[in-house]
């Protein structure tokens, strides 16, 4: 199978196999990505964020069934913890999105983080890229459930919302570095329980406190259950992104995500070339041994290895 | 090398869910992805198997049903061209019906009362 040629197709097996490969980093996986890239660019990306429990899922399951009724090709990542430990992980987003499953113009991938901490997995970016390339109208992405500082996001995608739920903390939390930095839409979902006006106008208050930009931000409630503010919701996402578009940035945040990807592929090849080379011949046990006994510093030991490291190979 | 990824699901009709979380969170705890799907449908399970490019697809079944539902489900399997994928019974299955399952599509079968550690080894010796 030509995968590259497949995935352009539409081909499901194809993009399905494509993301395997990426998540293995397997070689093949670059010459295809490489394939693939010029014909990005069209699809949107809408990030879902927000701490465990707080209904992203179902909200994603809804975002789903409601932009299937605008017509729209819906690919969704969905992002839940690998165990530090072991290794493992159980990908459970998915069954919140059972509705969803039959339809043929809906991909739903669940993704392991593999050792990232940003609440995306390494692979999430190519992954997007591929149900782009793919003909994917909107790629969704769920965020593992995120605490503070788990912001990657924002980086990724062109519209990122922020779901919270009634008494989650007061207004000092909304004051915080990091996850209210993020949000270009706050929902408070579960809205029907008490408290939910509270936390809108906590959140509305922050908002009026916040540096001003020419994005004006709202608060939304839904019921996810429900299928309660859902539209009002999606048509919020589309007034984003004409906004992006009128204001150009979109192009914007397309260079802060290429940039960030572009400096991360690169410290990663270093990372990796350097420790090829340090470890080979027991080089790195030896300036370890050095260090512990005092003979040496940690930084100056550094400073050798760096300066000892041929330019190119 | 890449991890092993389990879809593990149950008929829909079947309330019993014990047996499917405890395998799948020994699955998880050998370093394996397990995708939980709760009870779907044999066509439900056959398009997440599609998209989400499992090497296993567990099914925990206490339903008296399991013939239909795993014909249904090994043909759609096939129908998708995705028919090489490890499927792996657990569960309540009539002894006569065993090789009948084995002949249908059905790789590696596991009673009640299996040993965890068999059904891990089973997993990694038959994922190559």
């Amino acid at each position: 199978m030509d995968i590259a040629k497949e995935v352009l197709n539409g081909n499901k097996r194809a993009v399905s196999r494509m993301i395997t490969l990426i998540e293995n980093k397997d070689p093949v996986a670059k010459e295809i990505i490489n394939e693939l890239y010029p014909h990005t660019g069209s699809g949107k990306i809408v990030g879902i964020t927000g701490p465990p429990g707080v209904g992203k899922s179902t909200l994603v399951d809804q975002m789903i069934k409601e932009w299937r009724k605008r017509d729209k090709k819906i690919a969704v990542v969905a992002i839940d913890p690998t165990s530090p430990f072991h290794g493992g992980a159980i990908l459970g987003d998915r069954i919140r999105m059972q509705d969803n499953f039959l339809d043929e113009n809906v991909f739903i991938r669940s993704m392991g983080t593999r050792g990232a901490y940003g609440g995306l997995s390494k692979s999430t970016g190519e992954a997007v890229n591929v149900f782009d390339a793919a003909g994917y109208d909107i790629i969704l992405i769920e965020t593992v459930g995120a605490g503070q500082v788990e912001v990657d996001i924002a980086k990724l995608a062109h519209t990122t919302t922020v779901v919270v739920v009634p008494g989650l903390g007061d207004a000092i939390q909304t004051m915080k570095a990091g996850m209210f930095e993020i949000p270009d839409i706050i929902v408070v979902n579960k809205a029907d329980l008490t408290g939910a006006d509270d936390a809108v106008m906590e959140l509305e208050l922050m908002l009026a406190w916040a540096p001003k930009i020419e994005w004006k931000m709202s608060v939304l409630k839904t019921i996810a259950l429900e299928n309660d503010g859902i539209e009002e919701l999606l048509d919020e996402v589309e007034r984003h992104w004409k906004y992006l578009e009128e204001t150009g940035m979109l192009y914007k945040r397309e260079e802060t995500r290429y940039e960030e990807e572009l400096v991360d592929l690169v410290t990663e090849n270093i990372k990796e070339s350097v420790l090829k080379e340090i470890k080979s011949n027991g080089k790195l046990d030896m300036i370890v041994k050095k260090i512990v006994s005092r003979k040496i510093t940690p930084y100056t030991a550094a400073d050798e290895i760096l300066a000892g490291l041929k330019p190119n190979k | 090398m890449g991890k092993i990824r389990v879809l593990m699901a149950k008929p829909g009709y079947d309330s019993h869910f014990r047996g499917a979380v405890v395998v799948a969170t020994t699955l998880r705890n050998a370093g394996m992805e397990v995708i939980y799907l709760g009870g779907q449908q044999p066509s439900e399970v056959a398009n997440t198997a599609l998209q989400e490019d499992v090497d296993v697809i567990g099914i925990s079944t206490l339903s008296s049903t399991y013939m239909e539902y795993l014909t249904e489900l090994t043909s759609l399997l096939k129908n998708k061209g995705i028919a090489e994928k490890l499927l792996v019974v657990g569960g309540v299955v009539i002894p006569d019906d065993v090789p009948k399952l084995k002949e249908m599509g059905v790789d590696g079968y596991f009673p009640p009362g299996s040993d965890l550690v068999s059904i891990v080894d089973y997993i990694r010796n038959g994922v190559k």
